[in-house]
């Protein structure tokens, strides 16, 4: 070695030294499965839409929003969002609100006219698909992405199913259905109305459809027999809602009685608050925290002046007025009968008892079995009759917008392989991003955004919508609360805490990658990792 | 992106240009610029891999912070001086070097003085933009070279002096230093005896000592707090004359503790009061950092070795409870439970 004056070292010299050879463990980057996508019944990446929507990137968020969800808009206003129940965030200070930034996407899409992509190709195999609620619009979205031609048989004169007859417009406004709804038709999807199929193999043979997927709502209202005279009004919720879509609006006088304790009674005491009845009245046989009304519609049916009767069953129904019986709860939490009764008055009782799903047309179809009321389905949403998938209302599930919304993608990717001769297998769920994966040091303390709610003296008047969206502000803010947890948020954590230089980073959007000749697999990375991103796996010796 | 006003609704509420990386290395939604210099591809590296430091070293870690923001600085218009210690011994064992800027060891207790000579050399060359720095550990600073040390104060040369402070003499096998702190284990304070491990009322601040030179600048930081960290280096280099600047780097080795531990350490260094961190200039101490969320030292105790003998047969010494009450009087001292601040 030929140096000057002093000079002993050459530059770079340790970089010989391949310390690599220390490790007896390496750290590996991987993706975790966020809670929120975990607990999403449409099956969302939620936490990949909000990597766009924090960028500011609101057309990227929303189109990989609806590459499982075609609702945003519907969604962001009718989900009970299960995601925010499992939001890591929660356990730092608040979920974040998801819901909100989802439908500030999805109003936003709606504000700028985005459209979907039509398929690349076209497949030639047709779908019918019965019903235009939730479950086969979603069904039919997909399936049309996929390239087959679909027609929905839909028997009522509008499209949307329960969430335009069962979910009061001040929940969800039509304009915002009748967008989301048209952009589905826009991509080719045909719906003909009043439209009722009355048995499914003949529609099938008759319209040459190679499958099928039904998603009739559950549009009839479950009675109970209460002794009623002659001039009492007794009415049911389903019926009650479904006529406020209609010219002649309900009639329900001054005093109106609903008798049940879930959604649908809220919306309908709601409703009838909003018709100018001065008493809404929900009688339930138990107590509010046995509701199966979700707490927060009962708090705002509360602040609107919804008054609830708890532990009360009605025994008879007279003109202008109704005889309950209080119960009490026994030691297992039922209610039984105490024998003292009470007159209240009312001018109609709405029975809010549950809802069934009409399965009429499947009347004589050999191998379908039905029970309870429903249509039993495998793992791939078939019936017991090949070809005839079924989802939503009919089928055993919890009955809400985002689990037939679910169902709809699930099934579209069964047809899709059944129709090819396939069987569509899953991809394998990755390790769930639980909060302990986390390293939570690194998130900035960031308060939820509440959407403004309309003040209550115009949410007892008038059907305008009561909860408002997000600005872009705070919807901004709020999309960037989202840990992003298991999947790098390219922070530059693992690539500036390494003491070895043994992190690689590949540029904007392309992330990092370990130089293994160096690290020595001290795991600070990973230790360090905000978002759980990085796994340490034992060297093969 | 730059903060953006919140809702009038909420006008308190601000838009961070990063809430989800307010205290990472670096993010995505931030300009270059202000992102650390650990972000950036174009870091120089100035201590690149190679090295023969433990695994989870803290000083490797916290030198590379600390020259990587000096090069960036001076537009790497930059000679590093060292004291003899670990960070000699891993990085340059002969005929390799890690390092990747003009660097040079003399003696142990020497660092200083070179550096001023340096320093002066550079001057009469009239090359007023070539930086220097000095750096050692805390063996190579508070004991061995504080004399060279005290005499640069009190001459006010241009030089940064960086402690890397891992608290004893690592690379000799773990000996006490001055920096060493109570009842910690050490080869030469075995946890033997009545009073088992370092003895309380020992050890000096050399911080403070710093400060009472009434030199331009002094500050402590850690390498948990990058961007803290790159900021003193910067503020120190934007200085002429006597500048000081302590970093906490835990030791894996030293101090027992498991290498993936060595960032989690150094905050909850911070976060219980055991390690203040603060800013003084010309004698007066004019910044601290808050703690923002505190924790009992125990927590920082637990996780390493030389503590172990605080913590048999599921017993907590009583000497734990002196050690928390130092650090309250860190805490009261210094006002480090003060408004917290957020990146």
């Amino acid at each position: 070695m030929d140096h000057p004056f002093a000079i002993t070292l050459d530059v770079g010299t340790s970089k010989s030294n391949k310390t690599g050879s220390w490790r007896n463990v390496r750290p590996e980057y991987v993706h975790r499965l966020p809670p929120c996508n975990h607990a999403c019944p449409a099956g969302e990446d939620i936490q990949g839409w909000l990597a766009h929507a924090e960028a500011g990137d609101y057309e990227a968020a929303w189109r990989a929003l609806t590459v499982n969800n075609p609702l945003p808009a519907v969604m962001g206003r009718v989900c009970y969002h299960p995601c925010e129940g499992a939001c890591n965030r929660k356990d730092i200070d608040a979920a974040v609100g998801i819901n909100s930034v989802e439908r500030f996407l999805g109003d936003t899409a709606l504000a700028k006219g985005w459209a979907f992509e039509p398929p690349a190709s076209e497949s030639g195999k047709t779908v019918l698909v019965v019903g235009a609620g939730p479950s086969g619009l979603s069904a039919a979205y997909h399936l049309r992405r996929m390239g087959h031609r679909v027609a929905i048989h839909e028997a009522g004169p509008l499209p949307g199913g329960m969430m335009r007859f069962g979910i009061p417009k001040y929940r969800l406004p039509r304009d915002i259905l009748d967008g989301e709804v048209k952009r589905i038709t826009d991509m080719g999807v045909t719906i003909t109305y009043n439209a009722k199929v009355e048995n499914i193999r003949e529609a099938m043979m008759a319209g040459g459809f190679d499958a099928a997927f039904l998603a009739v709502g559950a549009h009839i209202a479950k009675r109970a027999y209460i002794p009623a005279g002659e001039a009492a009004k007794v009415l049911d919720a389903v019926q009650v809602l479904r006529s406020m879509e209609g010219e002649d609006k309900p009639l329900l006088g001054r005093r109106v009685v609903v008798y049940g304790g879930g959604n649908t009674a809220i919306d309908v005491a709601r409703t009838a608050k909003r018709l100018g009845a001065e008493e809404a009245v929900i009688v339930y046989r138990r107590t509010r925290d046995r509701m199966p009304a979700h707490d927060f519609e009962v708090e705002e049916a509360l602040e609107e002046g919804v008054m609830m009767k708890w532990l009360s069953t009605i025994k008879t129904v007279e003109a202008g007025s109704i005889t309950v019986e209080k119960m009490a709860l026994d030691d297992k939490g039922f209610p039984q009968p105490t024998g003292e009764m009470e007159t209240l008055e009312a001018d109609s009782v709405i029975l809010a008892l549950g809802q069934d799903v009409d399965l009429g047309l499947l009347d004589g179809v050999a191998g379908l079995e039905v029970k309870d009321g429903v249509v039993k389905v495998g793992p791939n949403m078939m019936t017991g009759a090949p070809g005839i998938f079924a989802g939503g209302d009919m089928v055993p599930s919890e009955r809400t917008v985002t689990v037939a919304v679910g169902h709809g993608k699930k099934a579209a990717r069964h047809i899709d392989a059944w129709l090819c001769g396939e069987t569509y297998q899953p991809a394998e769920k990755h390790e769930i991003a639980s909060f302990d994966k986390l390293n939570t040091w690194y998130y900035g303390e960031a308060p939820q955004q509440m959407r403004p709610v309309l003040e209550i003296a115009r949410r007892t008047s008038t059907f305008e919508e009561v909860v408002k969206g997000l600005d872009e502000t705070n919807a901004l803010f709020e999309a960037r609360r989202c840990l992003s947890c298991g999947n790098c948020f390219e922070c530059d954590n693992c690539y500036g805490v390494c003491p070895d230089n043994a992190v690689i980073k590949l540029g904007p959007g392309k992330g990092f990658e370990f130089n293994y000749d160096y690290c020595k697999g001290c795991a600070l990375c990973a230790e360090e990792c905000p978002c759980g991103a990085i796994r340490m796996v034992p060297e093969a010796l | 992106m730059t903060d953006n006003p919140g809702s009038a609704a909420d006008g308190a509420q601000k838009l961070r240009y990063y809430q989800k990386g307010t205290f990472t290395v670096g993010n995505r939604l931030v300009d270059a610029e202000n992102r650390s210099v650990q972000a950036s591809e174009e870091r120089s590296n100035a201590l690149t891999c190679g090295h023969r430091a433990c695994q989870g070293c803290g000083e490797a870690l916290g030198a590379r912070y600390a020259l990587d923001a000096a090069m960036r600085a001076t537009g790497g218009q930059l000679i590093a001086v060292n004291a003899t210690g670990c960070l000699e011994v891993f990085t340059t064992p002969y005929p390799e070097t890690s390092w990747q800027l003009p660097w040079m060891h003399s003696l142990f207790g020497n660092a200083a003085a070179v550096a001023t000579g340096v320093a002066a050399a550079m001057r009469v060359k009239g090359k007023r933009d070539v930086r220097v720095i000095a750096q050692g550990g805390d063996g190579g600073t508070t004991d061995i070279g504080f004399q060279c040390l005290s005499g640069m104060f009190e001459r006010n040369d241009d030089v940064l002096y960086i402690c890397y402070d891992n608290e004893g003499y690592m690379n000799t096998g773990v000996q006490r230093s001055s920096a060493t702190p109570p009842a910690a284990r050490t080869a030469t304070t075995p946890a033997v005896g009545p009073e088992p491990g370092n003895v309380f009322g020992t050890g000096k601040s050399v911080p403070r000592i710093a400060v009472a030179h009434r030199i331009p600048y002094v500050a402590t930081a850690t390498v948990a707090d990058l961007h803290d960290l790159e900021r003193k280096v910067v503020k120190a280099m934007s200085i002429r004359g006597a500048r000081y600047l302590q970093i906490d780097v835990p030791c894996p080795l030293g101090w027992g503790s498991a290498s993936h531990d060595t960032i989690k350490l150094a905050r909850l260094a911070v976060e219980t009061g055991f390690y203040p961190i603060f800013e003084a200039e010309h004698g007066k101490i004019t910044a601290v950092r808050s703690i923002r969320r505190p924790r009992p030292v125990t927590d920082y105790l637990k996780l390493q070795k030389r503590y172990a003998h605080l913590f048999k047969g599921g017993q907590e010494d009583p000497r734990v409870a002196r050690l928390q009450a130092m650090c309250d009087a860190n805490i009261a001292e210094y006002g480090l439970l003060a408004d917290g601040q957020d990146g």
